[in-house]
């Protein structure tokens, strides 16, 4: 780990994962809660075609000027779909899916054009598909390092108005925010994020960056700051965690092993996170079975012992039994009962309830009353 | 005197057909006004075309003797419950304290003197002990409440509601009667959308019976006539008399 991190590409590699993963893990957190997540999917599709005329056009492979080529054809396929979706009939969704094939169809046209030019400098445009970390250079991560830094500082001044204009747009208006340029500006910052992350991740695997963080960080939390906080991080560390496996183990692709790393982080995530994690509901609602199960027997004691004129009569397990199948279950509760010093055992297999034991079933019923 | 909210001529349509057609209104000041229709009568699109959210085809609109967007931060508004996400993470403080935002202007966090404000509208909704609480952990009047709280801390002479009372349970009903009662006794002027039309003349002085066009409009015991509610109904409504 130390002898790669003395490498001096990786070191560049990995601090332009880094600050890839922060911005799009803080700009994927809007884009997921605001249901926009398929939009960055769009919008780093229909990048390609820019890419490409950009390159006709200058000639050039200068990384900051193919950016703002990506950048206006991602802006250019959001207002697409959006003038789709308001002028005609065809719904939101289908106006996405549309506008994303489309431009990703020209873009790829466009590749196979310049690919076939008489000219040495095209090659290498094609590692925009699926990303190559490892042309990274000083110039580009100085370049993602100014463009993610004023991402980052605009959503940290008009915090609160995002935030507003993501859980409740139509209140925003009340107030009389500017909220068709609030609108345009949060979508303007995603598509930045995501044309800082073609070069790294690709045009195909870029949407899975603004995804996968927010919705593995909304995993942990139920607040927006902390949301994007854990977002970011979880950005980082699926891009150190990419760089290091691929580097480590030879012929793996740096972009989409960036890509796994931020999914499994999901996958765990979505296991064990406390309170939403599958895991923790699982144990949650085992515990809460267990002592549900644990009252009815106390109560089946309680009901049997009534029918004589002694609350402590004992009873046998045989009897019970009866009623809960599984012995050995009955069994352990019975166990877990005495434990607590509401229930002990008689000669012979019988169960009675004790003094407390009375007690807890009185308190019990009155609360199922109650 | 001048109206608090004033509506003349007002027309809306969405593509061709007319969702409001040449609607009048006036609420004067300090008035709690119902407004009453049946499904798709226009009684949401109407407060929102007094809010300046959707365009209308014509007509004018004034609050206070001036266009919305003079008088924005004196006004308040409660949307449906229904219209936002409340998955969303955010607490509840959080929630009412986005009432405050248009008069923090941008850039400008809420610091502790919003939050006193916040609490202090959360306690006239009896919703304290919840201000930590996440939004998703909420029922639904519990819901309702944090958007009337949010409306409150407006601090608003007019208030735009729409259903603030759909489907809440009773503590609820009565915690944001109690609230509307307040509001008029401090001179504000309220506007609700309210489907229950048995307890409009408990809860309101004036009632606004919309079918796309007015149907009538005044105080409730003049214009709860069986002729009224019929024309507003379309005779599918069975009126039981209280026997008093």
């Amino acid at each position: 780990m130390e002898q790669l991190l003395a490498d001096y590409t990786v070191r560049t590699v990995t601090l332009g994962t880094v600050i890839l993963g922060v911005v799009s893990g803080a700009l994927g957190t809007f884009a997921v809660l605001r249901r926009q997540s398929l939009l960055g999917d769009a919008i780093s599709h229909a990048a390609l075609p820019g890419i490409g005329i950009v390159f006709l056009l200058t000639g050039t492979k200068a990384s900051l000027i193919l950016m703002v080529g990506a950048g206006i054809a991602g802006w250019v396929a959001t207002t697409a779909i959006l003038l789709i979706t308001m002028t005609t009939r065809i719904k939101y969704d289908s106006a996405l899916g549309l506008t994303l094939s489309v431009f990703f169809g020209i873009g790829l046209i466009l590749l196979t054009f310049i690919q076939k030019l008489p000219n040495a400098n095209q090659s290498g445009l094609d590692s925009f598909l699926f990303g190559q970390a490892a042309s990274l250079v000083v110039a580009d991560v100085i370049t993602m390092t100014s463009l993610g830094g004023l991402v980052l500082m605009i959503l940290l001044l008009f915090w609160k108005e995002f935030k507003l204009l993501s859980f409740d747009p139509e209140f925003a208006r009340s107030l009389v925010l500017p909220v068709r340029w609030l609108d345009i500006s949060l979508t303007t910052l995603l598509v930045i994020t995501i044309v800082i992350g073609l070069q790294t991740v690709g045009v195909v695997l870029m949407s899975a960056m603004i995804i996968a963080p927010a919705a593995a960080a909304r995993q942990w939390t139920d607040s927006l700051g902390p949301m994007t906080f854990i977002a970011m991080a979880i950005g980082a560390l699926s891009g150190v965690g990419g760089v290091m496996l691929s580097t480590a183990t030879s012929n793996l692709p740096t972009g989409p092993t960036i890509v796994v790393c931020a999914g499994g982080i999901v996958v765990v995530s979505m296991l064990i996170a406390p309170r939403h994690g599958v895991v923790w509901r699982w144990i949650f609602r085992m515990i809460k079975n267990r002592k549900l199960q644990s009252e009815a027997v106390l109560l089946d004691l309680f009901e049997l012992a009534r029918k004589h004129d002694d609350l402590e009569y004992p009873h046998m397990e045989t009897a019970l039994r009866v009623i809960y199948p599984r012995a050995g279950t009955l069994y352990r509760q019975l166990r877990g009962l005495e434990g607590k010093g509401w229930v002990k055992m008689h000669q012979h297999g019988a169960w009675a309830l004790t003094p407390r034991g009375i007690q807890m079933c009185s308190e019990l019923l009155q609360k199922r009353i109650g | 005197m001048t109206n608090a909210v004033e509506v003349r001529d007002l027309t809306v349509a969405y593509r061709e057909s007319p969702v409001l057609w040449d609607i009048d209104l006036d609420a004067t000041p300090g008035v709690l006004m119902a407004i009453v229709g049946p499904n798709g009568a226009g009684k949401t699109t109407l407060i929102k075309a007094i809010l300046g959210l959707i365009k209308p085809a014509a007509g004018q609109i004034r609050i206070l003797n001036q266009p919305y967007k003079s008088v924005a931060s004196s006004v308040g508004y409660l949307p449906q419950r229904g219209s936002v996400d409340w998955d969303f993470p955010t607490s509840v403080l959080d929630v009412v304290l986005m009432g405050l935002y248009g008069r923090l202007g941008w850039i400008r966090r809420p610091g502790p003197k919003e939050r006193f404000l916040a609490m202090n509208a959360l306690e006239e909704v009896g919703m304290t002990a919840f201000a930590q609480r996440q939004i998703r952990q909420l029922s639904g009047g519990q819901q309702q409440r944090v958007f009337l709280a949010r409306a409150l801390v407006q601090n608003a002479e007019v208030y735009l509601m729409d259903e603030p009372l759909q489907g809440v349970d009773a503590t609820t009903e009565h915690a944001i009667v109690d609230v509307l009662q307040t509001l008029r006794s401090s001179g504000k002027t309220v506007l609700a959308v309210h489907h229950d039309l048995q307890t409009v003349s408990s809860y309101f002085d004036e009632a606004f019976l919309l079918n796309v066009r007015r149907i009538a409009s005044g105080p409730v015991s003049e214009v709860f006539t069986d002729q009224n509610l019929r024309t507003t109904y379309g005779g599918r409504i069975a009126i039981i008399k209280d026997p008093d």
